[in-house]
């Protein structure tokens, strides 16, 4: 088999699962609406009106505004913009340190692989607070900053995962069979490792977005991050718990965005899964 | 398997020594001190702090210090709370931690095993979508968002349970567990799913339902020990993460566990704290990591016959 | 397996549950007497010359009395430990009688000893107490502190006989007496501390629960950390009679979401505070739990006088003029804070400053133009660090627009963590900064001393030599009238220069179980415990 037919029939796969379609398109849509944020938003993401304060959605504001008379639909389409780019770009920082990380302990084995889970042990017990506190101090505050940040944390869990499949599958037949055949490290980890782990990879990355969204919120409440007037996705959710029994909009609708986005790319990672499991096709 | 436990208990020594290290420089230089307050203090009563916490030593010498009292059992005395030892301190919030992060990991283990199985094993059916969407509904409740939404549903409106406490009024630990646990249940039971989906394929399920065994036995006895790896490398250091996260739980409901003095501490930069806490942690860290890697290694057969 | 733990599991909710709530703390409270407290957050501790803070106050008003108390009415202090007390003609010598009945929790009676030596305690530097400063008034205190001199008999203070004690001070200081409410006055029991410890012990452990001896209407019965504080009734107290309440139970409840929810199932009787955002909304509704009293404490912002955008006089005012307070408080803050123009919270012991803080966006654009700022040449982008905190944030983001719209300039938020934003105000690297002040005590002293060169909380970089002056003037008259007119006059030489600008003044707001009675607005927020008590109307 070739590489290239195992993309298209994976692509061919993927465009037969509508429900994977259908994640795909909300989450086009969802970009789409995040870069022409400036041109569509009805008001600006900034603007005060603190007379007005908080108000329920009406035909002025369709989502309403916040204590502070911001109007909410502008605030979440500005915010889609920040939350997508955190959620895409750390989680990729993540799998793509993690699944180095774990192919290459797991696959060598033996001191390497003892030595590069001993440094993840001790990243795991560094305090985050002090961490990014620190970051904040010595690099000031910038978006790269945070992916960096978050990347940095959530690819540990991913590492211990990837390499915990490897080990399992390093002794498989076809594994051992590829090994005697010659096959170099690097084309096994691509060619027999990595496409027998995308599954939980998979799995994992589309449950990692979700929190990086939030710790996002988190971290820029700390000063890392984004900066207020800024709005994200993260900072919306975690003002609107703050003000959920009075003003219960602020927290719905950032809810029912996020929440319609994690189902958008959940479905859409499902049908990746499937689409480039090597065994579905003789299924 | 024992041969492995000790050695991995004795690689922890380096581990917990250089998350020791690093954390001790790493407080060093973040700005402010554990005495710096609002109403700030004159140079004077300043220098007479750092005099009786041995703060004006070089960051060397007390580095020295610190680690040789750390080898004597001794994390030092909290510069928050004076008159309190470090030590001390972590045993008072220890047990209650640790009994939150019990009860919610059985929540979880419970929930997300059993409903992320049985949608593999039914797959794309009404049992596969309904408990992953409320899985993923899970996934995107924040466990701030869900600790005050179960308070005001049966703390407030319904009167039945406490809104907070633990071990105060009857019945206040179950809000805590439940929230905890739910975001837990949630990953578990994606990762289960997806775990046991790769595991049916194969060969030896294919086998062993030629061989005529029944479902139960093919999925009990064969699909779920391969899986649940991923749940298992996952358990790891999700309860290490329970502990140490347990922080926001801990904070809404007015416990007094381990999980706030960790992050109060950090902003409070109580220096003997956030090391004792960390060290701590770390230590319970690469202990859980050690059992999951050793599950995974029994759950696994081929790995276990190659070691 | 599977089977077995849900099995556990059901049975773990079910006993849990079936146990249910039928009587919540505040109606036990109630018939047992106990006063169920929010308290903010877990004291550092309950030594006086040690710890600092609000909850730590509050535990440490039920432990220990000083000479004298606070007036729960307002107005001077009341007989604490001491049952009368005389002031010489000049103001500077005090000679206290102690009450003989005044005893320890322990039954032994208090002397006039106790006193000299806890004061010698927190003055003894290397006990590293952050408060000696609020014994600097005694003759010498400063100096034995500083170890200019080692004799502490040279000190301001002795005891006459064992019932009697004489303080002198540097100059009259006439609000002396209200000192004496704060706990860094009060005394510790000698035996006690030097059983645990030497007299410079921060971390002996004579305040744990069994060893701990003071002088309170209560006594230290348990203390789980992070969990709660519980004091009962100190039958040794000399005005035990006074005493209604039982037991008092602390719960350093430091998230004010969580507070709000545990005084609404009947959890506690009082919280520490609101959350800000409920405050408008119990207003509207007429709550009648919800309390706002009047407050000593003022939210200003700190300007960075060595700024070199900042150091413009005119630039200052511009930014001064162009806030609208009005708004602010109305909209922003919305829980009844009051608008500020001076410095010091007007009213506070009857000293009411005349100073004027227009909101004028024409002047403050006129006084940009003037200090050479126009289009082609704008104001340089400004910063306003502040804390981590949600209201903050808001007060920042608003004032942020109104100096956008009002002047036309760039305006960032910076926000940084606690400690961060105090290292960054120290060292001045900062160009405004929010601020908040609470009186020590009741006298627009605690606020205007704060401003004068070298005091390590001005912070602003602002030394004022005239303003000094006129401090130092209104600091050795005897004369309150002709004081509080030089007070004024600082006030005014402050709000003139502009090295801060204030916003509001706070109030205490927080909500109170209608059981709870003779807990009345105090400006300090010294509530003592012994006129508290629990009735259902």
């Amino acid at each position: 088999m070739n590489s290239n037919s195992l993309w298209s029939d994976a692509f061919y796969r993927l465009r037969r699962n509508k429900a994977a379609m259908f994640g795909g398109f909300i989450l086009i849509l969802l970009i789409v609406v995040a870069i022409l944020a400036p041109w569509i938003a009805p008001y600006s993401y900034s603007y005060q009106d603190l007379n007005l304060g908080a108000s329920p959605p009406s035909s002025e504001h369709f989502l309403g505004t916040d204590v502070l008379g911001r109007d909410l639909l502008s605030r979440i389409l500005y915010g889609a913009r920040i939350s997508l780019l955190v959620g895409f770009v750390a989680t990729a920082v993540a799998l793509i340190i993690g699944v180095s990380w774990g192919i290459v302990a797991g696959y060598a084995g033996g001191r390497v692989d003892s030595i590069m889970m001993r440094i993840v042990d001790v990243l795991y017990g560094l305090p985050f607070i002090i961490f990014i506190i620190l970051l904040m101090v010595i690099f000031g505050r910038n978006l790269w900053l945070l992916f960096g940040a978050i990347g940095a944390v959530e690819w540990l869990t991913m590492a211990r995962i990837v390499r915990g499949q490897v080990i399992g599958l390093k002794n498989q037949e076809f594994v051992l069979a590829a090994k005697a055949m010659g096959v170099s490290n690097f084309s096994m980890f691509r060619r027999h490792l990595l496409p027998n782990i995308l599954g939980p990879i998979a799995v994992y990355a589309t449950l990692t977005i979700p929190q990086v969204m939030l710790l996002e919120g988190f971290l820029s409440f700390l000063g890392l991050g984004i900066q207020p007037p800024m709005s994200s996705w993260g900072t919306l959710i975690k003002d609107g718990v703050e003000s959920m029994e009075e003003y219960s909009w602020l927290l719905i609708y950032p809810g029912i965005t996020f929440t319609i986005t994690l189902f958008a790319l959940n479905f859409f990672g499902d049908g990746l899964r499937d689409a480039l499991d090597p065994k579905t096709s003789d299924n | 398997m024992l041969a492995i436990f000790f050695k991995r208990i004795l690689l922890a020594i380096p581990v917990l020594f250089a998350v020791a290290t690093i954390t001790f420089f790493l407080i060093k230089i973040a700005p402010g001190g554990p005495f710096d307050a609002d109403r700030a203090v004159s140079p004077q009563v300043l220098k007479n702090l750092n005099e009786a916490y041995n703060l004006n030593a070089s960051n060397w010498q007390q580095y020295v210090d610190y680690m040789s009292g750390l080898l004597r059992g001794d994390l030092g005395p909290s510069f928050r709370f004076p008159g309190r030892s470090v030590s001390e301190m972590i045993a008072t919030g220890l047990p209650v931690t640790f009994e939150l992060a019990f009860y919610a990991i059985l929540i979880a283990l419970v929930m997300g095993v059993f409903s992320g199985v049985l949608a593999a094993l039914k797959r794309n059916t009404f049992l596969d979508f309904i408990p992953m969407s409320i899985a993923m509904i899970g996934i995107c409740v924040p466990t701030f968002l869900m600790g005050p939404l179960l308070v005001l549903i049966f703390g407030i409106n319904l009167e039945v349970l406490p809104v907070s406490g633990w071990g105060q009024l009857p019945g206040d630990k179950i809000l805590p567990s439940l929230t905890l646990g739910f975001a837990y249940a949630a990953y578990i039971a994606r990762l289960s799913r997806g775990g046991m989906l790769e595991v049916l394929n194969q060969d030896f399920i294919r086998t062993a339902r030629a061989k005529g065994l029944t479902e139960r036995m093919v999925v009990v006895k064969h699909a779920m020990q391969g899986g649940l790896i991923p749940v298992v490398s996952f358990l790891g250091p999700a309860i290490a993460g329970l502990l140490a996260g347990s922080f926001v739980v801990e904070t809404i409901f007015q416990i007094p566990g381990l999980g706030r003095f960790y992050v109060e501490a950090a902003f409070n930069r109580d220096y003997t704290m956030i090391l004792g806490t960390t060290i701590f942690f770390s230590a319970m860290i690469v202990f859980f990591n050690l059992m999951s890697d050793l599950a995974s290694l029994w759950l696994n057969p081929r790995s276990r016959d190659a070691s | 397996m599977l089977k077995k733990l849900s099995i556990t599991l059901i049975f773990f909710i079910l006993i849990a549950g079936c146990s249910g709530s039928d009587n919540s703390p505040v109606d036990s409270g109630l018939e047992k007497g106990i006063f169920h407290f929010g308290n903010g957050s877990e004291p550092q501790g309950i030594d006086p010359h040690v710890v600092t803070g609000v909850p730590e106050h509050h535990i440490l008003i039920s432990l220990c009395e000083g000479l004298t108390i606070a007036n729960p009415d307002g107005g001077p202090n009341l007989p604490g430990v001491a049952e009368s007390w005389t002031i010489s003609n000049d103001g500077k010598e005090y000679i206290f009688y102690l009450n003989k009945n005044a005893k320890w929790s322990n039954g032994e009676v208090m002397t006039a000893d106790d006193f000299v030596w806890s004061w010698m305690r927190i003055l003894t530097a290397s006990l590293g107490s952050q408060y000696p400063d609020m014994l600097y008034y005694l003759e010498g205190a400063e100096e034995y502190h500083t170890g200019k001199i080692t004799d502490f008999n040279e000190v301001g203070i002795k005891a006459i006989d064992d019932h009697t004690l004489k303080v002198n001070l540097k100059s009259p200081t006439p609000f002396f007496l209200g000192l004496l409410s704060h706990y860094s006055t009060w005394p510790v029991h000698k035996e006690t501390v030097l059983k645990h410890g030497s007299i410079d012990d921060r971390t002996g452990e004579w305040t744990r629960p069994g060893n701990f001896v003071c002088n309170g209407p209560f006594q230290l019965k348990t203390w789980e950390l992070n969990n709660k504080i519980v004091v009962e009734k100190n039958p040794h107290y000399w005005d035990a009679e006074t005493v209604k309440l039982n037991e008092m139970h602390f719960y350093p409840v430091s998230n004010v979401m969580t507070e709000d929810r545990m005084f609404r199932a009947g959890q506690l009787h009082l919280t520490s505070t609101l959350p800000s955002q409920k405050c408008p909304i119990y207003i509207e509704e007429n709550n009648p739990d919800l309390r706002i009293d009047p407050y000593m404490g003022q939210y200003f912002y700190r300007l960075n006088i060595n700024n070199p955008y900042l150091k413009d006089v005119k630039v200052r005012k511009a930014l001064a003029y162009s806030i609208n307070r009005k708004l602010l408080v109305e909209r922003v803050t919305r829980c009844g804070q009051i608008p500020a123009y001076s410095f010091t919270p007007p009213g506070s012991n009857g000293y009411y400053p005349d100073t004027e803080l227009p909101f004028n966006p024409e002047l403050a654009k006129q006084l940009m133009a003037e200090a050479g700022y126009s289009e082609s040449n704008p104001f340089p982008k400004l910063e306003i660090l502040f804390n981590t905190n949600e209201d903050h944030r808001k007060i920042a983001l608003a004032i942020q627009q109104m100096w956008q719209e009002n002047l036309g300039i760039q305006v960032e938020l910076v926000n940084q963590d606690w400690k961060v934003y105090l290292s960054r105000e120290m060292v001045g690297d900062f160009q405004v900064s929010r601020a908040g002040w609470i009186g020590d005590y009741e006298d627009p002293n605690t606020f205007l001393d704060l401003m004068r060169p070298n005091r390590g909380n001005n912070k602003t970089g602002w030394e004022d030599l005239e303003y000094d002056f006129v401090m130092q003037k209104a600091n050795s008259t005897n004369n309150q009238e002709e004081r509080y007119e030089l007070l004024m006059e600082a006030e005014r030489i402050l709000i003139k220069n502009m090295p801060i600008i204030p916003l509001y003044t706070y109030v205490r707001a927080y909500q109170l179980s209608p059981d709870v009675k003779g807990y009345k607005p105090h400006i300090l927020d010294h509530h003592h415990p012994k006129f508290i008590y629990l009735e259902r109307d």
